[in-house]
């Protein structure tokens, strides 16, 4: 009896040692599948910039042969795309209507939003539907008054366009911020109130400095959103080139003299290039503002 | 004042036995406005104002110049009896939405689930796809109508390298140029993706053990567990789908300038307001074009919201009640 329930008890062993065995060989093929298939996806996200990288150091009978690797690498090109097109100068106008823009942003957003989050007032619940749906808004159907206004005041061409409305709020970062705002708890305002801190100071040295995260988040699709835009410009400043920006040069690109075309390349990864830095050091405060909103900028 | 001391301030009033019968504080009404006063400034002069002065162009003949003529629902008779490429843009529009809509959510799902998968190194590759959404609209235009370029362009070449004798000519070719605009869309899937990520991370994982337990098969779960947790994820990108389609613009316009686009194969709505508007001085036209935009748009969300009770599952009780 004692020797069968031994023997029992060594091929229960086995088998499970068996079954640990096929699981761990399981979980090695489960790793594998997962990982080729993250690292082919990874290959086709790449794959364009690599593109635009590789074509960029080429010279312009190489670039239009189809290859994969410059030969020779013409790092010449990154110089020349700032002699042969005003190259700096849309570059300097992009960073100030981002850069103002931002502030701008910034600067009229936050105090809506703490009004709306951290004191109880009549109208609140209707002023954040209202802000709610002007987010809902398609621009177009604003977009020829505004035009309208600003030709009057002729702003027409000029960055006033461009950066003036920045400073009258945006509903988004109203209710990004006024979604973190909320999850501040309400005890640290009470306790400032009843040491009799103004509603101002409350706001500027409390709340503000808890806010950093959503505050920066909102700065950051604010320069993303004036960097990146192309329609605005297109309407406001394309017609003195003095004020191109580095989206509109880029478009017209193509009917500039003295251009190769794959210096086009060029002056794409050097428009890029700045965002996707802004991005490898501000990833996580960007990801919780997408995930705080569920939309970006 | 320090945020420890605060936090100890406020732990103290609560607890305290005698603590005082909380006062009413009295509502700042100046502070209040003082704050709002630059969003009120904001609502007025640049949304509300425009939409009814853009409301009443629409039924006008504007030419910036000289001022607007009332000519009652012309415009909106030339648009839908007169104008061949109002038609045009709108089947562009539609086209391209019906297709990249669900293409789109469908590659965000898949991309999402597939980062949740190892157990090390996901955030390498979510950096790693992120970060074509990040690119600016313009240099991501240009860059796609270069590699995708039949000619010079290498994309062809790696086609015809793994098998693909005849691959299209993409954005030159008319019957084409809608699907490199489509691929362009889900280079820059990230944003919509990250979305849905925090979503699946939000799935109780308890819920997948029991599935496992009862022996449930890797599709059942996704088609069971994953599918049902994420309709509100997917309702929710449907909805801004719908909005930005009809304002889609920059990457069409571009790639429109770059491969001289004389079929008109990428205009599309947007592209429709802005050459009335802009090209053509047809301000009052714009204008109606611009609020059958807003009519088409809040009708099309208003059906899937009208539609959400029968597929949306909301594990907490729904947004829009």
């Amino acid at each position: 009896m004692s020797i069968y329930a031994s023997e029992k008890l060594a091929e229960i062993d086995e088998q499970s040692r068996k079954a640990r065995r096929s699981k761990k060989w399981n979980n090695l093929l489960h790793m594998v599948g997962n990982h080729s298939v993250l690292i082919a996806l990874s290959a086709i996200f790449i794959l364009p910039l690599y593109l635009v990288i590789v074509i960029s150091l080429m010279n312009k009978g190489q670039a239009e042969t189809r290859s994969l690797w410059p030969h020779p690498f013409v790092w010449h090109n990154y110089l020349e795309v700032f002699t042969a097109v005003p190259f700096l100068k849309w570059t300097l106008n992009t960073l100030f209507v981002s850069v103002v823009g931002t502030i701008g942003t910034v600067v009229s957003s936050v105090p809506p939003a703490y009004v709306l989050s951290r004191l109880q007032w009549k109208g609140r619940q209707t002023t954040f539907l209202v802000i709610l749906s002007t987010m809902m808004l398609p621009g177009q159907v604003t977009m020829i008054p505004v035009y309208i206004i600003f030709s009057k005041l002729h702003w027409i061409p000029s960055f006033l366009p461009l950066i003036v409305p920045s400073f009258f709020a945006s509903a988004f970062s109203i209710f990004l911020l006024r979604q973190f705002f909320t999850s501040i708890p309400d005890e640290i305002s009470d306790a400032a109130r009843i040491d009799g801190c103004s509603e101002f100071k409350l706001m500027m040295r409390i709340i503000v400095p808890l806010a950093k995260p959503a505050i920066s988040a909102i700065a950051l699709f604010a320069f993303l959103g004036s960097w990146n835009d192309f329609f605005g410009p297109l309407l406001y400043i394309v017609e003195n080139e003095n004020l191109w920006t580095l989206g509109i040069g880029l478009n017209a690109f193509q009917g500039l003299h003295h251009v190769n075309t794959n210096m086009m390349m060029t002056a794409s990864a050097l428009f890029m290039a700045p965002v996707i830095i802004i991005f490898f050091f501000s990833q996580k405060v960007f990801i919780e503002g997408v995930t705080l909103t569920g939309v970006k900028g | 004042m320090s945020l420890p001391r605060l936090r100890a301030a406020a732990s103290f009033t609560k607890k305290g036995a005698a603590a005082p019968p909380r006062k009413k504080l009295k509502v700042p009404r100046l502070f209040i406005f003082l704050c709002l006063s630059p969003w009120l400034f904001g609502i007025i002069f640049f949304t509300a104002y425009p939409m009814v002065s853009s409301f009443y162009q629409s039924f006008t003949k504007f030419n910036l110049i000289e001022s607007p003529k009332w000519v009652g629902l012309d415009n909106f008779h030339r648009m839908f009896f007169e104008d061949d490429d109002f038609w045009k843009a709108l089947k562009n529009t539609i086209w391209i939405s019906a297709i990249s809509i669900p293409l789109r959510i469908t590659f965000a799902i898949f991309t999402a689930w597939v980062l949740t998968k190892p157990k090390r190194g996901s955030s390498i590759y979510r950096t790693i796809f992120f970060l074509p959404s990040m690119v600016p609209a313009v240099a991501g235009t240009m860059a796609f109508t270069y590699i995708f370029n039949p000619a010079y362009g290498p994309v062809n070449k790696m086609l015809e390298a793994i098998g693909i004798k005849e691959p299209p000519f993409w954005f030159l070719d008319p019957q084409w140029s809608k699907w490199g605009l489509i691929l362009l869309g889900l280079w820059g899937i990230g944003d919509t993706m990250i979305i849905f990520l925090a979503g699946l991370l939000d799935v109780p994982k308890s819920l997948y053990e029991a599935a496992e337990l009862e022996g449930a098969s890797g599709w059942q779960s996704f088609r069971y567990i994953t599918l049902p947790m994420m309709t509100p994820v997917i309702f929710f990108s449907g909805v801004t789908g719908v909005i930005g389609s009809f304002q889609y613009f920059t990457q069409a316009y571009v790639a429109s300038g770059q491969v001289n686009d004389y079929s008109h194969s990428m205009y599309f709505y947007a592209t429709h307001i802005y050459f009335s508007a802009f090209k053509a001085y047809e301000m009052g036209y714009a204008s109606a074009l611009a609020w059958v935009l807003l009519v088409i748009t809040l009708l099309c969300t208003l059906v899937i919201l009208k539609t959400q009770k029968r597929w949306v599952h909301y594990p907490n009780g729904s947004l829009f009640k």
